[in-house]
């Protein structure tokens, strides 16, 4: 049955219409695939009750002819997303016990278009992180491996159980979260599709909150189809975020092999960053290439504050997280740790609940909001944040249709190999991908080829806002052109 | 302001005169059937969280959406104090741990509120006229209540209050007495009530003050000042501005210096306590709420709740005194309470407008404060009252008879017409049965009656004694008429 693992999504929904396999039989081979995979660490929850339940009703209502969108379609959650009864900790000690009573949004539509959840994905610690190795439930080991080598690699992060467990055929798709490019840079390190939708094309209601200015829910797949199959369940207004953006929801599917002919695909010189391989070089000359021959015309582009994007970056999301954590104090859920007064209950809690990475933000996200200090970091990182999404509306207003850059500056590193002294050269990790959280656009990372070492190599298509159509179009040129890229398996 | 300070408002200490200076934020909660950004109900009372929806505990994931009738509301509220409505505002959060507090931070409006200047006319009991400047009207969340007292070494936490509107009405620093701070309050609690905003009703801490105090010399520049926090009546508000304004003076006058501080005041002993030093205030770390948009309102929403707000009290005043003609102490009176208005105009309509305001003010209102009662309880409806002072215009009761017809209606209920009929308190008019009574009245005091013409005085002393006889019911002026006719006046 592993081939039933190795479906694409759209592939195992023929399958499944034309009732070649159940999804009964879809599941077990998903959850028996994910028992053979546990030295990945991808899952943090596995709920194969709960997945076999699903595949059922999902088996009596193709029975019925009555399949909705994603019947029967296997998929796993990142643990950031709330689901009603199932154990959700943002991958934090913190909420080692939460158990929501409600379900976020984006997954209830999922569960509302008849998708199966195999479980909850590992992530780094309330999505803090590159690497995906500041989770409480310990680091995701990468599927990829360098030629000739046995050195455990990073999936990226902060989605990295999401991104492992697509490249690993351990579901046909998962949720991640991206705040910084955490979905696109795990995407890009295994090889996989990754989308960050327009901020306010889904719901943030019941995900838990990292930064809320940044925070977007997007899509995992092993293919550009796939991930539009996905985005159409995922997005859409809702009510309950004020945030969110009241438009219809097109048919992503649609665009996809849809010609891309006469678009206008900007190259932004400022992303040639100094000490950047000639490998992701290269890369980048052939994204061009391909799309050139598919009827793009390649144009440079000028984005002039990207070098200020990072350290703006990096004053916003952790002023915001500071904020959005304040709630786990061991009041009313999660790890309570007692003390002699609430005062030293806080303290004690919140230093035992969070981890190295988390307590770091919380801590500049404090220094950056407090008066003094407030107009020198704070608001002038906003005011920089609004020069950043000026560039690219200019771009987009002189008629350039989406961005081309590379996804990460480099391929996945080894566990251990970053950030251990410096956290700033973690950070660099988000170098190309941050910009687009700051400007609230559609990024979307695809695989492009292999580096010297045999590991995966994303480029990155920026579009303009709500525009994720067309990024799905060019998305798919590149697919075409560089194939799919898909692990050896060790584990 | 040098004029007002010269006034009668200065507080005598030992090396000479004071100026006292107050300014407030005064929180009202907001009347919506729903919390500011979550949809539990407001209802006071309840259980210990029975109240409380997945936003307002602050769980994982929730987030916050505007309550467009709070804002509407904060909306009218402005209009009613006369001031600047912002077309754009922003909700802020204010971070700070408390375990009342569950998401570690208030949503507040710090930078850009959504009502900006704006004033308030406050009479004094004296009859002077203070114009008291609004600095600013912002919308906030309000937190719940810490529990001490209900396990020994536990506090517990009742989220029922967390998350619902609070109005924090600023004023600028023109208070110069506790008189006028009490009297502001009383009347921007008026403004409010009528203008279906704030209930107003400051035990169960629907409006609560904050009050700065200095103290300084006529004419100099403002002192350190000090808050007083969350004082729950106008009559408190006024005790401790009293007891702050003595303590500074008399620290100053000792030659010392005034901290600035949050202070509390304590009811019981009526005085004001220390609670946080500057040193120790809090870094609210305020910043823009990411999860809500700025709130945008468009002219036409603005436009169409103006001209939806009720007649205000100001203007309802200012309406009496010249369609009424009442005193300027009787218009005031009158619109305290807008149910009290109402009364009014319902029994002045096409009857004697001062009489109305008479028995309205004098025997309802008498009869309500003796028994501690509201005027939407009132046992004589507005109908009834103006039965009663139809009766007494056509004749067929006489005003001593109203009264007591008012006290059967008061304890009885009932139509007062019918009343008069079944219990006979009909005025005699009947100038035969009158003439009869005058006539033995005056037979059996023969003397009396002799004596009337050298003493007129006497007179009354007949027309009580015929009237008496008449158990009141006989036409005070028919008696009158005939006793000067037949005593020869």
């Amino acid at each position: 049955m592993t081939e039933l693992t190795s479906f694409t999504l759209a592939e195992a929904r023929d399958a499944l219409a034309k009732k070649r396999c159940s999804a009964v039989e879809l599941a077990e081979a998903h959850l028996a695939a994910m028992e053979q995979a546990r030295a990945l660490n991808a899952y943090v929850l596995e709920t194969p009750e709960r997945a076999r339940a699903m595949a059922q009703e999902a088996d009596a209502r193709i029975a019925r002819g009555e399949a909705r969108p994603l019947e029967g379609i296997p998929l796993a959650v990142k643990d950031m997303f709330c689901t009603a009864g199932v154990r959700t900790t943002a991958c934090s000690h913190i909420l080692h016990n939460f158990v929501p009573t409600y379900e976020s949004t984006v997954t209830a539509q999922l569960w509302r278009d008849g998708a199966v959840l195999l479980g909850k994905t590992n992530n780094d610690e309330f999505a803090m992180g590159s690497s995906n190795e500041t989770s409480y439930f310990g680091p995701v080991i990468s599927p990829w491996r360098r030629k000739g080598s046995n050195a455990d690699l990073v999936p990226g992060g902060s989605s990295g159980g999401s991104a492992a467990a697509v490249a690993a055929n351990l579901c046909l798709g998962a949720t991640g979260t991206d705040t910084g490019g955490s979905i696109r840079q795990p995407a890009a390190f295994t090889g996989i599709v990754g989308l960050k939708p327009t901020y306010g094309r889904c719901s943030r209601w019941g995900i838990v909150a990292f930064a809320s200015s940044l925070d977007q829910a997007g899509p995992f797949a092993r293919t550009v189809r796939d991930a539009a199959i996905l985005l159409r369940s995922m997005a859409g207004h809702d009510p309950k975020d004020a945030t969110s953006a009241d438009l219809p929801v097109p048919d992503y599917e649609a665009a996809v092999g849809r010609s891309v002919k006469g678009l206008r695909i900007g190259v932004p010189k400022e992303y040639r960053v100094d000490g950047m391989p000639a490998e992701i070089e290269a890369l980048w000359e052939q994204g061009k290439a391909w799309l050139k021959q598919a009827g793009a015309e390649i144009v440079e582009v000028s984005l002039p504050h990207t070098k200020y994007a990072l350290p703006t970056y990096y004053i916003v999301n952790p002023a915001e997280a500071s904020s959005n954590l304040a709630r786990y104090d061991g009041v009313r859920y999660g790890l309570r740790v007692d003390g002699r007064d609430v005062t030293e209950m806080y303290e004690k809690t919140r230093a035992a609940g969070f981890g190295r990475e988390v307590r770091r933000r919380v801590l500049i996200g404090t220094y950056v909001l407090s008066a003094g200090y407030y107009d020198a970091y704070y608001l002038r990182a906003q005011k920089v944040r609004t020069l950043i999404k000026r560039d690219f509306e200019a771009c987009f207003s002189a008629g350039v249709d989406a961005i081309l850059t590379p996804t990460t500056p480099s391929a996945a590193f080894g566990l251990g190999e970053k950030g251990g002294a410096d956290p700033v050269e973690m950070y660099l990790n988000d170098v190309f991908t941050v910009t687009v959280n700051m400007a609230g656009l559609p990024g979307l990372s695809v695989p492009a080829g292999l580096d010297a070492q045999g590991l995966p190599l994303g480029l990155q298509l920026i579009g303009r806002p709500f525009d994720e159509e067309t990024l799905f179009a060019l998305g798919q040129v590149i697919e075409d052109a560089a194939g799919r890229f898909a692990p050896a398996r060790w584990w | 302001m040098s004029a007002r300070a010269q006034s009668s408002r200065l507080i005598k200490g030992a090396t000479g005169d004071w100026e006292v200076v107050i300014g407030m934020e005064v929180h009202a909660q907001v009347t919506s059937k729903a919390k500011l950004f979550s949809g539990a109900s407001t209802a006071f009372g309840g259980p210990p969280n029975a109240h409380v929806s997945l936003v307002d505990a602050a769980m994982p994931g929730m987030l916050p959406v505007i309550n467009g009738e709070c804002v509407r509301q904060a909306v009218r509220t402005g209009l009613g104090l006369k001031a600047r409505i912002n077309r754009r505002s922003v909700f802020d959060r204010k971070n700070y741990f408390y375990p009342d507090l569950p998401q570690g931070y208030q949503i507040s409006q710090y930078k850009s509120p959504i009502v900006g200047e704006g004033e308030v006319t406050v009479t004094l009991p004296d009859g002077e006229t203070v114009t008291v400047g609004i600095e600013r009207l912002h919308l906030e969340q309000d937190a719940g209540k810490s529990l001490h007292d209900q396990h020994p070494t536990l506090s517990f936490v009742d989220l029922n209050r967390s998350g619902v509107a609070l109005m924090e009405i600023v004023t600028k620093p023109d208070l110069r007495s506790a008189e006028e701070a009490k009297a502001f309050v009383a009347k921007l609690r008026t403004i409010l009530r009528y203008l279906g905003t704030c209930d107003g009703d400051m035990e169960k801490g629907n409006l609560r003050a904050d009050v700065n105090v200095s103290v300084r010399r006529p004419g100099e520049p403002l002192g350190t000042r000090c808050e007083i926090k969350n004082v729950n009546s106008i009559r408190f508000i006024g005790q401790a501005i009293e007891y702050e304004a003595r303590r500074q003076i008399a620290i100053l006058e000792d030659g010392g210096t005034i901290e600035q501080e949050t202070r509390l005041f304590d009811p019981a002993k009526g005085e004001t306590r220390s609670m946080r030093n500057k040193e120790e205030a809090h870094d609210y770390r305020y910043f823009p709420d990411p999860d809500l948009l700025p709130l945008e309102l468009t002219e036409e929403e603005i436009e169409a709740l103006r001209a939806d707000l009720p007649e205000l009290p100001d203007e309802k005043r200012a309406r009496f005194i010249r369609d009424y003609g009442l005193t300027p102490y009787d218009a005031d009176v009158l619109v305290a309470e807008r149910a009290t208005a109402d009364y009014f105009e319902e029994v002045a309509k096409g009857r004697d407008a001062k009489t109305a305001a008479n028995w309205v003010i004098n025997e309802l209102f008498g009869r309500l404060n003796k028994e501690g009662k509201e005027i939407a309880d009132a046992p004589v409806s507005a109908a009834q009252l103006s039965a009663i002072l139809d009766l007494m215009a056509e004749g067929t009761i006489s005003g001593k008879i109203a009264k007591e017809l008012f006290e059967i209606v008061w304890s009885e209920g009932g139509d007062p017409r019918e009343i008069v009929e079944k219990r006979g308190l009909k005025q005699v008019t009947d100038l035969g049965a009158i003439e009869k009574l005058i006539d033995e009245i005056v037979a059996a005091n023969a003397d009396k009656a002799a004596q009337a013409k050298a003493n007129p005085k006497l007179l009354g002393w007949f027309v009580g004694q015929v009237m008496k006889a008449s158990g009141g019911k006989a036409n005070p002026q028919a008696v009158n008429d005939l006793l000067r006719q037949k005593l020869g006046l």
